[in-house]
């Protein structure tokens, strides 16, 4: 084996566990939305007097515009939209300097 | 028309929890790639700053109690400084790496503020209940700007410091003007 190819090989084992690493928190940034959106969701299913579309009797605007498991997932779909996918970008981007 | 206690608590819920995935998605990340783009280098600081400025609207409207008014007013002025410090720290106009000292006590400040300006006990009612919760909560959360301060290598500091917000975010939703310390408040 050339002193080269054995070079090549063992600067690629040396990559792996850092692409897999950059995997790992990609995947963890991507989670972090859709798991708040689930949270809000669940919490609209346990509390469903919480959504005052449910039971408009009475409400005034701030009820209807401020009801908390939506707001949650109006949060998640937030961070999923404008915050995570830039992030995954530029983990994925690794060391090839800066993105803008 | 001025809305009501718990309606303000649950839009601060949100910037909180805001707040807590940003800072936990640059824990995950590393700083290094999360300040990669300039826009999001100054998301965190610029949170705080416009939620200290909303936070002296509300002490504007806190006149019913002096009491509120200064404990909003003090959140207010922490969120501020704590942001504007932020903002020198990313702009590169302050660099040292104990600045985080100064976010630990506007926390502390602040959890200290939301034991004393709570004059009911624990159970009395579920706004005094979240008051000592939260106050004790950030009182102690106090300790991880702190260790980022003596640490900042260390990723648990940050970690913690960003859950503190989620937990924060959770309490604040679970405020009711009126409802038992614990249980259902249904309409």
């Amino acid at each position: 084996m050339s002193s080269e190819l054995a070079g090549e090989i063992a600067e690629r084992a040396a990559r792996r566990p850092r692409a897999s690493g950059r995997g790992g928190r990609a995947l963890a940034v991507q989670v972090l939305g859709p798991l708040t959106m689930l949270a809000g969701v669940v919490w609209a299913f346990a509390q469903p007097y919480r959504i005052v579309f449910l039971h408009p009797e009475g409400k005034g605007a701030y009820d209807f515009l401020v009801q908390p498991p939506l707001l949650v997932v109006v949060v998640g779909l937030l961070f999923s939209v404008l915050i995570a996918p830039g992030l995954v970008e530029d983990l994925e981007r690794g060391d090839r300097g800066p993105a803008r | 028309m001025v809305p009501r206690a718990e309606i303000a608590h649950w839009l601060a819920a949100s910037v909180a929890l805001l707040l807590g995935l940003v800072l936990l998605s640059e824990v995950i990340v590393g700083s290094e790639v999360f300040r990669r783009r300039a826009w999001r280098a100054y998301l965190w600081p610029s949170l705080a700053l416009v939620s200290g400025v909303l936070l002296w609207v509300v002490a504007v409207f806190s006149t019913f109690s002096t009491m509120h008014l200064l404990a909003h007013a003090l959140w207010a002025q922490a969120a501020m400084t704590v942001g504007a410090v932020q903002l020198a720290l990313v702009r590169g106009k302050l660099t040292s790496p104990h600045w985080p000292l100064l976010t630990a006590a506007a926390l502390f400040l602040s959890g200290v503020a939301f034991l004393v300006h709570e004059q009911n006990p624990w159970l009395a009612s579920r706004s005094a209940f979240l008051h000592h919760v939260i106050g004790w909560t950030i009182v102690l959360a106090a300790a991880f700007p702190v260790g980022q301060a003596l640490q900042p290598r260390r990723a648990l500091w940050g970690a913690g410091f960003a859950l503190t917000f989620v937990v924060l975010a959770v309490l604040l939703y679970a405020d009711r003007d009126a409802a038992p310390a614990l249980g259902a408040a249904l309409p």
